[in-house]
Formats: structure tokens, sequence, C-alpha cells
């Protein structure tokens, strides 16, 4: 069983490996991390992988180490995600994510009158919250809407 | 504390000191904007006054305020009719106009663009509305009347009306809650002030009741604060006529209050208060529109840093 489940996933030598991440949320993984088909490095998901804690999606990043700050972005829409860094097939570093307190460029703001969604040269702001009652919340810091579900599909 | 460069962009910036510290310096301005004294403490200042929407009142209220204190007024006009910023957006507006002028006070209708005019301006700036979020020198206005009039600190005051949309009610009940004040909302249920503004205010250890009726409450508050329920604010024309009558100061509702009640109102009023009140001791509306000069008065000198 072990050896199937690594060939899904494969090794790499140098690079990212996002993993744990809720099912079904790879692709917004890469929205958050603003990959689009301009991003170079080689790039590997497995959706709904089977794991220890039920089934998962992985991503994987080739030749890449993404920043900290850029990759806790994934706390929003994936808490339990956990973040390898791997140089020559070791695994240097490994992180949960943490949820950062203000994001930038990443989500839209709901509100249609919000000065963020006019064609002003600015990014939308958001403080972000976690409570016990509402979960990850986020606050616009422009028209001070608060975003409390639906966050992945807000992603810019 | 210094107020030199301060943005004024929300109420919620401010706390209770710095509030008490606009309104003294608003008190001391007075006389001049009766015009009883002369002060050329703006002399050489220019206040540029950019309104991307119509509302004559709040920008007479900022001119006469600039000219009392002898600084000069670069008044934009109407901004959908000035060629000069046609198609611009506001950022590029906000930077060029920072060039011309020593303070900026911007009314705009999308909600946060004094928050975004306050990271490209290169001078202070005046939020005169942005919108359906802050009007904080209205709040200011609001608080310096009902200081002069009545008393600040463990306020009796009732709200009433539209206290659903209201955006005057809810950055003044949160100011008044710095205060102490035991609040008393009135509207009808299709207008009640949203619920996370009532728990923000209860987290202050705020008193809060909810009523729907003047009558009920005109015996038991230091000051009705009226607000403008409007029509199209109800699905049902029906409801809205029963709701008009209900929500309204007449000389017989006044006959149970207390004999230092003050009545205000943001002005302008529909039927909510009848003309017959006007008259009495209670109505403070047209002093309140007044004290809007001297508030505004203050909060440029403090912006523009000729008052510490
Ligand atoms: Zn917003």
């Amino acid at each position: 069983m072990k050896e199937k489940r690594d060939l899904k996933i494969q090794a790499i030598e140098n690079g990212t490996v996002i993993d744990h991440i809720k099912a079904g949320q790879a692709l917004n993984v890469l929205r958050i991390l603003g990959i689009s088909s301009a991003f170079r490095a080689t790039i590997s998901f497995v959706m709904n992988a089977p794991g220890a804690a039920g089934i998962k999606d992985v991503v994987k990043i080739e030749g890449k180490e993404l920043s900290v700050e850029e990759l806790n972005r994934i706390a929003l829409i994936s808490p339990k995600a956990t973040i390898n860094i791997i140089r020559d097939f070791e695994v240097v570093q490994k992180n949960k994510v943490v949820l950062p307190s203000y994001v930038e460029g990443v989500v839209r703001c709901i509100n249609p009158n919000c000065i963020s969604n006019s064609s002003e040269p600015i990014k939308s702001k958001f403080s972000v919250v976690q409570s016990e009652e509402d979960g990850v919340t986020l606050r616009c810091l422009y028209c001070e809407h608060v975003i409390s579900e639906n966050i992945a599909e807000n992603l810019l | 504390m210094s107020f030199k460069n301060r943005n004024v962009i929300s109420m919620k910036d401010f706390s209770r000191k710095e509030i008490d510290h606009v309104l003294d310096t608003a008190e001391k301005l007075e006389p001049v904007a009766r015009g009883e004294e002369r002060s050329r403490l703006l002399d050489g200042k220019i206040i540029a006054l950019l309104f991307f929407e119509p509302s004559t009142r709040t920008r007479l209220s900022f001119e006469s305020a600039t000219q009392r204190l002898g600084g000069q007024v670069l008044n934009l006009g109407s901004v959908e009719a000035s060629s000069v910023m046609k198609g611009e957006n506001l950022a590029d507006t906000i930077r060029v106009i920072s060039k011309y002028a020593d303070l900026i006070v911007l009314r705009h209708p999308l909600d946060g663009s004094a928050r975004m005019a306050a990271e490209f301006a290169g001078v202070p700036i005046i939020n005169g509305g942005d919108g359906s979020l802050h009007h904080p020198t209205q709040t200011f206005l609001d608080l310096y009347t009902i200081r002069r009039e009545s008393h600040l600190e463990g306020l009796k005051i009732a709200m009433a009306g539209d206290l659903k949309y209201g955006r005057t009610v809810h950055s003044l009940c949160h100011a008044l809650s710095l205060y102490g004040a035991e609040i008393t909302l009135v509207s009808p249920p299709e207008l009640r002030m949203p619920q996370e503004i009532i728990r923000d205010l209860q987290k202050n250890n705020i008193r809060i009741r909810e009523n729907d009726s003047l009558e009920e409450i005109i015996d038991d508050v230091e000051v009705l604060y009226m607000t403008r329920v409007q029509r199209e604010r109800f699905p049902d024309p029906e409801e809205y006529e029963k709701v008009k009558n209900r929500l309204k100061v007449t000389g017989d509702l006044l006959k149970n209050a207390d004999s230092s009640l003050k009545i205000l109102h943001p002005l302008p009023r529909v039927n909510e208060i009848s003309p017959e009140v006007d008259s009495t001791p209670y109505a403070c509306y047209f002093k309140q529109a007044f004290y809007g000069v001297p508030t505004r008065m203050a909060l440029l000198a403090l912006a523009t840093g000729v008052i510490e």
C-alpha cells in the first residue's frame, strides 16, 4: 500500500510540497499562491489522495521554495495544510500553515460598493481574525465588510 | 496630543480623550463661528472641497468654517461636471489636488474611498461622507451639540427612525458608548439597528433597550435624536404610512417630556418633527446645524496644525 501511494505522490529533488490540503482545495491553493500559466516551475498535484486522516490534496512545486508569508495564505482555505521544504530529496523544513493577520491582493471584497472593487490602483486589504464562534473571518480595511464564509469563492 | 496631518476618516479612529480635545477646540472657536470674533488662523491655507456627490449643506458648512478662519477654499464644484477629472481615477485626482491644497475634504459615493484617499494624499483628508460608511464630521457635530445643550457623560438618549441604514446613528452610538450612555433604540421592526452593532456597543458595557414607540420612552430620555425614515425602505406603502405617524414628534408627544429634553435631527427632515415643535425649547436641530461650523473649524485647524 505504501509503495503505491508513493508512486502517486512522487518525491522531488528540490522545492516545496504542500501536504494535507483539504480535499478539493488544491486548485484554490494554486490560486491563493498566484500560480498561473505564467509560472515556470513544474507543478504537480494530487486530489483526493487517501491519507492517514481521510482524503486530502497534495501540491508539489519543483525547483522553487515559496516564501513562508505566501504559503501561510493557504491557511485561509485549508488550515491544516503543511509545508515541506525539500532540498536534495530531504525534507529540510516541515511546518503547519499559520493564519496570517493581514492579507493583501488575495481575496475580493464582497461589498460591490467597496472602493477596492473599482478601477482604482489599489489591492484589496483585509485583516484576518480567527474566533471560536465565527471561524476565520476577513475584514476589509477599506469598507469594513466582513467575509466569514465562502473565502475560497472570493479568491482573486 | 498632536493632530497635525491627522486624517479624519472614521470615529473609531478617535479615543475619548481625542474627541474631547476636538470638542474643547470647537468651543474655543465658537465666537469666531458666530462672527463675533475675527480669526486669521488659516491665513495662507487652502482647503480643497472635493465632492463627488452633492451635499450642499456639508459643503457650505466647510466653506463657512474655512472662511471664518481666514482660509481660502478651492471648491471643485460638482466633480462629475468637471473636465479636469474626467475618466481619471480617484487616486490620481487626490495626488494632484494634494499639490494644490493644504487639506482635502472628500465626499465620495464608494465605501472606503476616504481611507484609500488617505493612502495617496500628501495632505490630511477629512472624510465628508464615503458611501454608506462614515460621516465623522457629522458625528463630531452631534457630540458637540449634545455637550453644549445637554451633557455627554452618562447621557440618557433615544435614537429614533431608520436605525438600520443610518450611518450617523451607528457612529454616534459608538462615540456615546465611550461616555457611558444609556441608549434607547426606537424604530419600526424593519429598520432595527443591526445586531452586530448592538453587540459591539454592549461590549463597552452600554445599556441598550429597544422599543417601537416614542410615547413609551419620551418621559425617560434627555436627548431624542430623530432621523428620517425613507419611504423607499418599505416594500408596502401602507406600512410606511403607519410608521410615519408612529415615529413623529408632535406637541402632544412632548407633553410628557422632561423640561430639559433636547431634540436633535441631522436634517433635512420630512415630516418626523412637526413644525409646531420648532418654537419650543426642546428643538435643537437648527442650532445643531450651526454647531457644524465650529466643529469643522476645530477639525480643520487641528489637522492643518495651526492649533495644537
Ligand atoms: Zn471592502
